[in-house]
């Protein structure tokens, strides 16, 4: 069970405002993490809190297919992301790093920022703890289960290849 | 069954696939550049594997902050031509360059029916070979090189048909700026998008690219065409390996069709901060702009640069403009130096670069100020994606780029070009 606080943003959340291309010189996800957000809301580093959970409208991280933004997300503390639905690069850059994502259309309508949410992977089920309100998200294909499970991508092909 | 699902049925050796099915793909081509093959090398050694799995079918390309911008940037490129030495993958250093989606097909390392995934969103530009080409991250590219295998949702395709003929200053650019407008920034989400109609079989190779190209901008994991004799006629003298062309059946499934008429379709303006945020030239009211750029992997081909040559022609650029023109490779470079169209840049007063992703990505060669506007050829125009987060990016076609160059603010090319 992940709970957490949520902080939530808007449509369209593009891969240049998560982590903008001036700061891809560099591959350590701590640096990354300093400027998360940064070109959208540059107080999200000073507010974020270890295990906190970002809501979003329709299409998160469209554009670019820098691993970096899910990185740095997931470097700058946050558990867990939950939007109408995600581009599709993003979505697998996520899944591959072991960072949870979830879409859920009646969660972001029904969650605002600064509300408590608590969320079971396995079961896909959302709760506003601050309105007692749950949610089911969609739910995925088994594999990408074990992928997050596993940590990630490289983590569940060694466990593969080593067979 | 659809193009793009023929493809990738043939290529994991079933008989059929179906939008939403999940399978495994062996791929044709992978590609990594100087900012995403850092992260890819590193979960390549995590995996304990030693050896790429096949050097052939891998290509690295230094483009995004080549020549390198800064120390850490030259770290980056350090890394990943250490990887490609050792590996022995396909690697162009500085010199013999290009910008990755101009520099692969023209080197012919992608071809009709090819599956190709690149650490790059905007490998979907090999759709206008008719290849499946897609981006994705680096740990599916550091995945993909140990194993040659990718796993993959079959998508559902969109089929787009643009009827008549394109009037003059009228470009594919104008064509996918237009559908992104029409169908949104997610338009196309998880899906393949497919352009067929007059408007597309009279279209240029350069022209499909550039379509191709901004198919992510819709969200879209394909943008795939037919291949045409101008296909064949564009990878007959660069093709070095066997290809397949593929058809679709006659009874292929499409969630949804699209029809345009571009009879009077005018130049399209993406205006900031999204590329389905598109009004018609004739529309855009007056807009004072600082830089024009014209180049990128969408718009710095050679007949990109045609384009602007004969708007830029014995004019002069804005004194209050810095307009800049990136080649998008060293042979779009040649060419265009050959044809005189670099003379004609700089006579007008332009200044030309070597091939580079640079300002597209904010990286180097013409990043904005706060409050600054830019025209430019390129493919996004998010918050900040060229320099500062106050600045304003304007997303066009090279002859209106071109022409906003010469008047100082975004213009149409007839109002400047007499009797053409």
């Amino acid at each position: 069970m992940i709970k957490g606080k949520v902080h939530k943003y808007g449509d369209n959340v593009d891969t240049d405002a998560i982590i903008p291309a001036r700061y891809l010189n560099v591959s350590e996800v701590a640096e990354l993490a300093l400027h998360c957000m940064e070109g959208l809301d540059s107080n999200f580093v000073k507010k974020v809190n270890p295990g906190d959970i970002m809501l979003a409208e329709k299409n998160f991280g469209c554009g670019s297919s820098r691993e970096h933004a899910p990185l740095a997300i997931k470097a700058s503390g946050i558990s867990c992301i939950i939007a109408k639905s995600f581009a599709r690069i993003f979505f697998r850059n996520a899944i591959n790093i072991g960072l949870p994502i979830l879409e859920c259309t009646e969660a972001v309508d029904n969650v605002r920022s600064g509300q408590t949410i608590a969320v079971e992977l396995s079961s896909g089920k959302i709760m506003n703890m601050d309105s007692g309100k749950e949610f089911t998200a969609q739910a995925y294909p088994q594999f990408m289960y074990e992928i997050i499970a596993e940590g990630g991508l490289i983590e569940y092909t060694k466990k593969r290849l080593e067979r | 069954m659809t193009l793009v699902e023929k493809i990738l049925a043939t290529h994991s050796n079933m008989k059929k696939v179906k939008p939403g099915q999940f399978i495994s793909v062996p791929v044709d081509m992978l590609l990594a550049n100087d900012i995403t093959a850092p992260i890819a090398i590193k979960e390549f050694s995590r995996l304990g594997v030693e050896k790429v799995f096949n050097p052939e079918k891998i290509v690295i390309i230094p483009d995004h902050f080549t020549p390198n911008k800064d120390i850490a940037s030259a770290e980056q490129a350090k890394t990943v031509r250490q990887f490609a030495r050792l590996q022995g993958v396909n690697y162009f250093e500085v010199g013999e360059m290009g910008i990755e989606h101009v520099l692969l097909p023209e080197k012919g390392l992608v071809l009709p029916g090819d599956v190709v995934i690149g650490a790059d969103s905007h490998t979907c530009t090999y759709g206008a070979l008719g290849a499946f080409a897609t981006g994705m991250g680096s740990t599916d590219i550091a995945v993909a090189m140990a194993t040659g295998n990718i796993w993959m949702k079959v998508p559902s395709t969109i089929k787009f048909i643009y009827h008549g003929i394109l009037p003059q200053w009228v470009t594919g650019k104008d064509l996918i700026l237009y559908t992104i407008s029409d169908i949104g920034v997610d338009g196309a989400l998880y899906s393949a998008m497919e352009f067929v109609g007059p408007a597309i079989d009279s279209l240029s190779m350069d022209g499909r690219f550039t379509m191709a190209n901004m198919a992510i901008e819709a969200g879209a994991k394909v943008g795939i065409f037919f291949a045409d004799g101008n296909t064949i006629d564009y990878i007959k003298s660069r093709a070095m390996r066997p290809y397949t062309i593929y058809q679709p059946d006659k009874d292929a499934e499409y969630i949804r069709t699209v029809e345009y008429d571009v009879s009077t379709l005018e130049p399209q303006v993406a205006f900031p901060h999204s590329p389905e945020n598109t009004r018609p030239i004739s529309k855009v009211g007056d807009i004072k702009i600082d830089q024009v750029l014209i180049g990128s992997c969408t718009n710095g081909r050679l007949e990109d640069l045609q384009i602007a040559a004969r708007v830029l022609k014995g004019k002069k650029v804005h004194k209050d403009v810095r307009c800049i023109i990136i080649p998008g490779s060293q042979k779009v470079y040649m060419d265009a130096l050959k044809e005189g169209l670099i003379e004609v840049f700089i006579e007008a007063g332009s200044v030309v670069s070597t091939p580079t992703c640079g300002p597209c990505l904010g990286g180097h060669m013409g990043i904005l100020a706060s409050g600054e506007k830019c025209i430019s050829t390129t493919n996004r125009n998010f918050i900040g994606r060229m320099g500062s987060a106050e600045s304003e990016v304007y997303l066009s076609n090279p002859a209106i780029s071109a022409a906003s160059a010469v008047a100082g603010n975004i213009i149409s090319p007839k109002e400047i070009i007499n009797n053409r």
